[in-house]
């Protein structure tokens, strides 16, 4: 596979659909303006509805913006038809066709482009063996389990050698356990080959498992791109931060200013803070709390109520109020911790340096 | 408003476009345009110029034409209630018990659907009629029996021919519906009964309506039956069509023309009233749990199997009573028992002609249907685009126009410049095309919507032009359903009277107009050898088919 790595860019695409029952239009991707590296796994992440289908079949041709360009390294593609275009996409029914056996799915795409016949062979047995289903290539597809036909679909993508791998939630139809192997097994083909692939899913743990970039959308627009580490712990607003893993808000008024640090006042509580230059004395602030960075204590913090205290297996899940504000945590390990009732007062206490002031 | 990007691919490019456009001046030249021209007609009178309503004046003075509209809703709407009492029974009690030979009853309500138009009535005759065997047999012992001319033998014939249809749209719905549904209700302490009152019923009412449309519209388009069962005082709309034609022979038909109206107008009518009805009531089912089948045993097994045995099996008789009756001695017009070929050697050259008539025919017909009946449904489900709704319409007007109309039009617009296709076998063809086109789209269009149009992305994804994918995958993997849409289709052209015994010159003739005809002129040997083959014919032809789909065959 040796061909040049190829980039993707979007530059201000709009998508605009008629809403089947008021007939309105609305933007379904709006002044959308995207870097995708070559050779890099991106992920684009978002609840129904937030325009990453959209953005992917768009990228694949299925769908034509209507504004804005897009570019398959430096080439302009949106007058390119599909089948013109050098991507290869993985589709979350896996699309096979159910009149060919494997290996013929496999070599569909080679045969429609004249491969010879000893080339196709070689090629498709390579990739299978790189999906590991060698040995397989004359079952037909409704012979196969779940994760078999995934990574035929795969395997069907990679072998006519595109520039791009696009995925459209491929892992949705596989049951929990299924999916997390496969994930990692889609992450370890697409660095062995070192293609540029584009995931569409609204799963954020397989977003974290697989990307070197997420792409957080919402509503049509990029809400937010960045590492899963940046996005984790620096989201850039309230939806960033609640639809990646759980997060409490705590709302708060900014008292002082002392160099780099700033104290909020949380419910008469302080909270000593790394703050931003353009924070303003008096004014109100968000601060995001992951219900892993804090736990009870008898003392020593804000205190609160207990009002859910459960045993999870690997930790114990509390909710607890501070004032009027609910806060979930889980404390990890519980075994050998003292474990806080409903009803009881104690305290909640996390590392000032572990939560991120929107 | 927001400014939306123009289609960059001009539209001549879209092999699409070149395919609605065909469809469209298909149905244009063959459907709309002919019914325009009776419009038209039905206004004219050769006595006035201009237009004039001189013949539904005509129409609504005299008895002889009023009546026939009486009678015609009369023999529709009874055979529609009486297919209800059989058929929903019938329904109910295949999809929830282990009825002993369930696919055996099955197959013949199949049969019986699919068979000649004529021949429930044929049989019915020989049976029943002023010569029929039974009736002078019990003549013998003093007994004598209502006649079946008339009104009470056509409805008869036509619930017994047509039940089908609403058992199998109500079956169809009864094993939708969702098995909790009704444990619900029982949980919630309602008995049997009336668990099937409040719940089942008006769960499946909408498909029953769908088939009674159904049965009523076969019915009212019905001209066989009537024919031979109507004599000279019973007549309806479509016999009627048909006299005026004959006796305007060389006229323009304006009468006719005024009574096709009216019969498409009834049609029309019934089919928004029942439209209506299932907008206000339209429940989605989709079966999590489809219900379970009881088992019951021993005598109750019998109890339940043996209304769905005596349905099927009376609806069936006519088949078996005409095969039988071929091989027996004829005099002139009358059966004389014993066992014998000749009725069959004494076809000789009528039946090969008439034979390599229907098979040329449907045949050629059957290519035209699968080749349109594959694209069409194509645009339909996946390019519905602005057209496709009016596409869909076209798609209806079949059902809603029957044979004899159809018929009609042909030879009133084809009789003359610029078209003139009167008397060839290419009208013949056409009209089994325009009138059975839609057995194969529906059945194709039904099973392109449970495909994944993701399948055909994939493939253009892998680099495969859309028109080639479309032929390599999406047609290939549509083919179980235009097959059994197409063997409707098929079965029905060789079975096709109303509309083309109109057409036909003579020497058009196919298999059903050849038997009909020598029923009609009381040669009743050859009569019955021809029905005997045809019969025999569909049925062979319904059954391999049955084999091959694994019994899915959606009427």
């Amino acid at each position: 596979m040796e061909k040049i790595k190829k980039g993707v860019r979007l530059e201000h695409i709009s998508k605009i659909y008629q809403d089947p029952k008021t007939g309105k239009d609305f933007y379904a991707v709006r002044d959308t303006s995207l870097v995708i590296e070559p050779g890099s796994f991106v992920t684009l992440l978002g609840p129904s509805g937030c325009g990453k289908t959209t953005t992917l079949r768009m990228i694949a041709g299925f769908e034509s913006p209507d504004e804005g360009e897009i570019y398959l390294g430096d080439e302009p593609i949106n007058e390119l038809t599909p089948n013109k275009r050098d991507t290869a996409m993985v589709f979350q029914s896996y699309a096979l066709l159910p009149h060919y056996n494997v290996f013929d799915n496999v070599a569909y795409g080679l045969k429609l482009r004249k491969v010879p016949k000893e080339e196709i062979r070689e090629r498709v047995m390579n990739i299978l063996d790189l999906v590991e289903l060698t040995g397989m290539e004359a079952r037909m597809t409704n012979q196969l389990s779940g994760g078999q036909q995934q990574r035929v679909a795969l395997a069907r993508a990679l072998v006519i050698e595109p520039s791009v791998l696009l995925f459209d939630e491929p892992l949705s139809n596989l049951d929990a356990k299924l999916r997390v192997s496969m994930r990692t097994e889609i992450r370890r083909i697409q660095q062995r080959v070192g293609i540029t692939a584009i995931y569409v899913t609204h799963d954020q743990s397989e977003a974290m498992a697989l990307s070197d970039q997420i792409i957080v959308m919402n509503k049509g627009v990029v809400a937010q791109m960045g590492t899963p580490q940046e996005i984790y712990y620096h989201p850039v607003d309230e939806f960033v931060a609640d639809f990646i893993g759980e997060a409490n808000f705590l709302k708060g008024t900014m008292v002082v200013r002392e160099g780099e640090k700033v104290t909020l006042s949380i419910d008469g509580n302080p909270l000593v803070v790394d703050g931003r230059p353009d924070m303003q004395t008096g004014s109100q602030y968000t601060v995001v709390l992951r219900p892993e960075a804090a736990s009870l204590a008898d003392q020593g913090g804000m205190p609160c109520e207990v009002v859910l205290s459960c045993f999870m297996g690997s930790y114990q899940n509390y909710h607890v109020k501070v004032g009027d504000t609910l806060v979930k945590l889980e404390e990890h390990n519980p075994k050998n911790k003292r474990i806080y009732q409903v009803g009881e007062f104690c305290s909640l206490v996390f590392d000032p340096a572990s939560v991120h002031v929107l | 408003m927001l400014k939306r990007r123009n289609i960059t691919i001009p539209f001549y490019m879209d092999p699409w476009f070149w395919v609605k456009l065909m469809v469209f001046v298909i149905f244009a030249l063959f459907l709309v345009w002919p019914f325009s021209s009776i419009i038209i007609n039905a206004f004219k009178s050769s006595k006035v110029d201009g237009f004039t309503m001189a013949n539904f004046e005509k129409f609504f003075r005299k008895k002889y034409y009023y009546g026939a509209l009486k009678n015609s809703v009369g023999i529709s709407v009874v055979p529609s209630l009486f297919a209800i009492v059989l058929g929903v029974p019938m329904a109910y009690l295949m999809t929830r018990y282990n009825v002993w030979g369930k696919k055996i009853w099955h197959v013949l309500a199949i049969l019986s659907l699919m068979s000649p138009p004529f021949l429930g009535a044929y049989a019915w005759i020989m049976l029943f009629g002023r010569a029929g065997s039974v009736t002078t047999y019990l003549k013998g012992l003093g007994i004598t029996i209502p006649t079946i001319y008339g009104f009470g033998g056509i409805s008869t014939v036509l619930t017994l021919k047509l039940y089908p249809y609403i058992y199998m749209y109500t079956s169809g719905a009864m094993e939708s519906i969702d098995s909790s549904l009704e444990e619900c209700a029982e949980n919630l302490g309602s008995g049997k009964l009336r668990r099937f009152l409040t719940v089942t019923m008006p769960v499946v009412t909408p498909s029953i309506t769908a088939g009674a449309l159904v049965v009523f519209m076969s019915a009212l388009a019905d001209f066989g039956t009537p024919m031979l069962l109507g004599g000279q005082d019973f007549r309806t709309l479509p016999v009627l069509i048909y006299n005026e034609y004959l006796s305007e022979i060389g006229g323009n038909g304006n009468l006719a023309s005024a009574i096709s109206i009216i019969i498409v107008i009834i049609t029309l009518v019934m089919l928004l009233v029942q439209k209506t009805y299932v907008n206000r009531r339209n429940y989605i089912m989709s079966a999590l749990r489809p219900p379970k089948e009881i088992e019951v045993h021993g005598f109750k097994r019998f109890l339940v199997t043996l209304p769905v045995f005596l349905i099927s099996f009376i609806s069936f008789l006519p088949q078996i009573v005409v095969c039988a009756s071929s091989f027996q001695h004829t005099n002139y017009s009358s059966f004389t028992g014993g066992f014998t070929f000749e009725n069959y050697q004494n076809l000789g050259s009528r039946l090969w002609s008439s034979m390599s008539n229907t098979f040329t025919y449907s045949l050629t017909a059957m290519v035209f249907i699968v080749v349109i009946g594959i694209l069409m449904s194509y645009v339909i489900v996946r390019k519905k685009g602005k057209t496709g709704g009016l596409l869909d319409m076209l798609l209806m007007a079949p059902y809603v126009i029957p044979g004899s109309v159809l018929g009609l039009c042909y030879i009133v617009t084809f009789n003359v410049k610029p078209l003139v296709l009167t008397g060839t076998a290419a009208i013949i063809i056409i009209s089994y095309v325009i009138r059975k086109l839609p057995y194969t789209v529906r059945s194709a269009s039904a099973f392109l919507m449970q495909m994944d149009p993701s399948v055909e992305e994939a493939s253009i994804n892998l680099g495969v032009t859309p028109m080639k994918t479309f032929w390599k995958v999406t047609a290939r993997l549509m083919l179980p359903g235009v097959f059994s849409g197409a063997i409707l289709s098929w079965v029905t052209c060789i079975n096709e009277l109303s509309c083309s015994i109109m057409l036909s010159s003579g020497k058009n003739n196919t298999l059903t107009i050849e038997a009909y005809t020598n029923i009609v002129r009381n040669s009743v040997g050859s009569g019955a050898a021809l029905s005997a083959i045809l019969t025999v014919t569909s049925a062979l032809i319904l059954i391999i088919c049955l084999k091959i789909s694994k019994g899915k065959i959606r009427v």
